[in-house]
């Protein structure tokens, strides 16, 4: 297609049908969280039909992309469309980490007395404040003592307590988290290099070692999971293990998200889908990939270190 | 092969039947689907609002239970904010944006099908909690923990994935029109060039961007407080409620303004036609929306001076909100130059734009008074309040989509509207606007609260003036309904430029713009000659 021309695509059906699959999935999650026993099978079917979608979708860009119908005006729309889909991305995850700084220099704190001091001695007299102390129970858990509380330093309770250095080590597996993600940053530049220099085989081998790098990190990520749930933190455990969880657990899934997207990519190099100007599906996909690598590194300092 | 070229759907033009309308990736056809949701949207808002204003009529406990009262207002709110205002704007978006920057459709014409089509789901999602058990959510629009995680119904929870796929079709809508205008500009514009409403959208998609996963934050964490035992909003566990404050009013202001800039945008263009001038201050208005626009990333806390924040908080959120009040200013000041000495006439979309600059400033000053600390500590959550955001919200975003509307439809039809039927409906609107809004000024300066079905005698005839300029109000929209259906089916036809003075790329395409706007850029010539920016 030449330049002069616009692109205008015909009519499709696949949004319907995604906005079918994921009214369905959600439908059947909410149910499911009420207690219907049909709305697991909601939930799958609505996943499905997303899956469907996707594939149908995706399938007919690339269709469409490796049959030269698509001029550089497209490629642009496409670059702008992913950079600000990964800007709200980013913006999703600092309302996390806004509300963990929030509890860690103003919640937790005022709780224990800090500041105005009206609020907490008389009812919770016992209790001082610490981010890295918190009881591994369920919010609202009726203790012995009658009060509705679920922190650490009431006497005489016998409530488990620890803190996370006891839990999670961030120079344990964090640290080494940290090394894998951010040499699989290294790699995939590597393949996109190789990509642009039209090395086919280079580029596989450094799309496999990214892959394999973020698979390991998740392995890694579910091993630590296993340790801290064992040590008692859970997501019922207070705002730490809330933080802790949503946090590491929504990055994980993104992590997740993006090492299917470079299983797909992979596919398509194979398929010899990209040429050495013309591979905007990698970039995309490296883009987010390099997007959850950076805020991987804001949850090791935030969460694990400091 | 399954695409078309620009030049090759003129020759073939829509698709025939219902199914155009879902499988559509014209911008006009979505712009149309946005615009007529919206608008069911706006009535069904509009009925619960009857229902409200109806138990308000007099004092004591007349028609409904309390929990049906607070479940109106909350869906009033949500139905308003999020399925009337904001895909209103989106339409307009839709149907002006290429038509002004000289381009043929919208840069991701399927996505932007989605973002539509995602609408009706959530809307059908949040509707029906209505029948489910425990009814719907009662806790106001805002949803304050812990009302909506602690003591809310169950239906709380369909609430939270409607506004997840809100959410989603505001991102993807801002998404496409940031690269629309970004890269489907005609090549010859710059965009000191462009129209001021192809602005104020730009900006307001950054915002919307900013903005809306920050409300798909906050909402997840309802989620997990109310069903997997995470503590976010809950002090027991070390979190604090005030947290989901702090979290849903960063979405929150941001809001306000994705709700008003747009209109600020209209406003920019009516007013130069019928006033026979060109803009005053183009580049001081491009400016001022973008300070606007980000001072609201930076005041959400003067929504919560009564939360015990500290001292210095409120006082920095204070005067953060006090700055707004420079750039706004610069625009009202702006529209007011460019009336001065023109040669003014006052067609039916100018009526809305003048009133528009009039009643959207007693908004925003009312708006300034709420800013005040310690006057807020009398004014917040009583009846000034709502009197405030429905001057702003009705007779300021709400007016400049019905100015658009008449502005522009003689465009998208090819045909005018009936000028005298125009001429009353805006004298029956704007009178009894104030009629219902006014009044509830004083209420809240006398204390009233608001969210209460209830109240002592001393408010019950500012109410009953209040009630019975509503019901006048909300009949109104009867009479709007039939001069757009009219339009659409008996106008006259029209020109290409039915207003004399109108600038703009939009104006010299055919007299019902065809279904893709600009198959070839327009020359440098044709867009200075276009330009509001002269």
């Amino acid at each position: 297609m030449s330049e002069q021309e616009y692109y205008i695509p015909h009519g499709t059906y696949w949004p319907i049908i995604g906005s079918i699959g994921v009214s369905t999935l959600f439908v059947g999650f909410a149910n499911q969280m009420h207690g219907a026993e049909w709305g697991g099978s909601v939930m799958a079917l609505g996943f499905a039909i997303l899956v469907f979608m996707m594939f149908g979708w995706f399938g007919q860009v690339v269709n469409e992309s490796t049959n030269g119908i698509y001029n550089k005006q497209v490629d642009r729309s496409f670059r702008w469309g992913m950079s600000w889909f990964i800007f709200s991305e980013v913006m999703f995850f600092a309302a996390f980490f806004g509300a963990l700084f929030y509890a860690r220099q103003f919640s937790v704190p005022w709780l224990g007395g800090e500041g105005n001091n009206i609020f907490t001695p008389d009812l919770w007299n016992a209790f001082s404040a610490s981010w890295h102390q918190m009881a591994f129970l369920a919010p609202g858990t009726e203790l012995q003592s009658g009060t509705v509380m679920s922190f650490p330093a009431i006497p005489d309770t016998g409530i488990v307590t620890a803190t996370p250095a006891d839990v999670v080590d961030p120079w344990g597996l964090p640290a080494l988290n940290t090394a894998l993600l951010l040499a699989s940053g290294v790699t995939l530049t590597f393949a996109h290099h190789a990509l642009r220099a039209g090395h086919r085989n280079q580029i596989v081998g450094w799309l496999v070692a990214t892959i394999a790098l973020g698979a390991a990190f998740l392995g890694f990520q579910i091993m630590e999971y296993g340790h801290a749930y064992q040590d008692g933190l859970k997501l019922t455990s207070g705002i730490y293990g809330s933080t802790f969880y949503m946090l590491t657990g929504f990055h994980g899934f993104h992590v997740t998200v993006g090492v299917i997207m470079l299983t797909v990519i992979l596919y398509r190099v194979q398929k010899g889908h990209f040429t050495a100007d013309n591979h905007f599906g990698f970039e995309g996909v490296a883009w987010y990939w390099h997007f959850v690598d950076v805020v991987w590194l804001g949850l090791f300092v935030f969460v694990y270190w400091l | 092969m399954t695409t078309a070229t620009a030049s090759h759907d003129d020759h073939h033009g829509p698709e025939k039947g219902l199914m155009r309308w879902v499988k559509t990736t014209n911008h006009k056809d979505i712009g149309s689907l946005y615009l007529w949701f919206a608008f069911t949207m706006l009535l069904v808002g509009g009925a619960f609002a009857m229902g409200i204003r109806a138990e308000l009529l007099q004092p004591g406990m007349q028609l409904m239970e309390p929990q049906f009262f607070n479940q109106l207002t909350t869906m009033h709110g949500l139905i308003m904010v999020f399925g009337a205002i904001m895909p209103a704007f989106v339409g307009l978006g839709n149907w002006l944006i290429p038509m002004m920057i000289g381009a043929p459709d919208m840069a991701l014409p399927r996505m932007n099908n989605w973002s539509f089509w995602i609408l009706p789901f959530a809307g059908a999602i949040l509707l029906s909690t209505f029948f489910m058990e425990g009814g719907a959510p009662a806790f106001g629009w805002t949803f304050y923990a812990p009302l909506s995680t602690t003591f809310a119904p169950d239906s709380t929870d369909f609430f939270i994935f409607a506004v997840h796929l809100l959410g989603f079709s505001s991102i993807m809508g801002a998404i496409n029109i940031i690269a629309t205008v970004l890269n489907m500009r005609a090549p010859e514009m710059k965009l000191m060039d462009m129209p001021l409403f192809v602005w104020t959208w730009l900006i307001t998609s950054f915002l919307l961007i900013g903005a809306m996963p920050v409300l798909a934050g906050a909402v997840t964490m309802m989620l997990t407080d109310r069903n997997f035992g995470t503590a976010f909003f809950d002090a027991t566990g070390g979190g604090d409620p005030v947290l989901f404050q702090h979290i849903f009013w960063f979405f929150g202001h941001p809001e306000v303004y994705i709700m008003i800039l747009p209109a600020f945008g209209v406003v920019s263009h009516i007013i130069p036609t019928f006033a026979r001038k060109p803009l005053f201050g183009y580049s001081s208005m491009v400016y001022a929306t973008a300070s606007i626009a980000f001072l609201s990333y930076i005041v959400w806390a003067h929504h919560m001076f009564l939360t015990g924040m500290p001292v210095a908080a409120e006082l920095y959120f204070m005067y953060a909100t006090m700055l707004i009040a420079v750039p706004t200013g610069v625009k009202v000041f702006n529209w007011i130059a460019t009336m001065w000495r023109g040669s003014m006439t006052f067609e039916t979309p100018m009526l809305w734009a003048v009133s528009f600059v009039f009643l959207f400033t007693i908004g925003g000053f009312s708006g300034l008074m709420l800013g005040i600390v310690p006057a807020d500590i009398q004014y917040h959550d009583t009846y000034f309040v709502v009197a405030h955001f429905h001057y702003v919200l009705v007779t300021g975003a709400l007016w400049a989509i019905i100015a658009a509307t008449f502005y522009w439809l003689p465009k998208w039809t090819g045909r005018m509207y009936n000028e005298t039927l125009g001429k009353v409906h805006f004298w029956w609107a704007v009178i009894s606007v104030n009629v219902l809004f006014f009044p509830q000024h004083f209420l809240g300066l006398a204390g009233m609260p608001r969210r209460i079905p209830d109240y002592s005698l001393q408010f019950a005839d500012f109410n009953l003036i209040s009630s019975l300029g509503g019901f006048a109000f909300g009949a109104s929209f009867i009479l709007l309904t039939y001069i757009v259906i009219d339009c659409v089916r008996n106008g006259k036809p029209c020109g290409s430029r039915p207003w004399e003075s109108a600038k703009g790329l939009e104006w010299t395409l055919e007299p019902k713009a065809q279904y893709h706007s600009f198959n070839t850029p327009p020359s440098r010539a044709l867009i200075e000659a276009e330009s509001q920016n002269s």
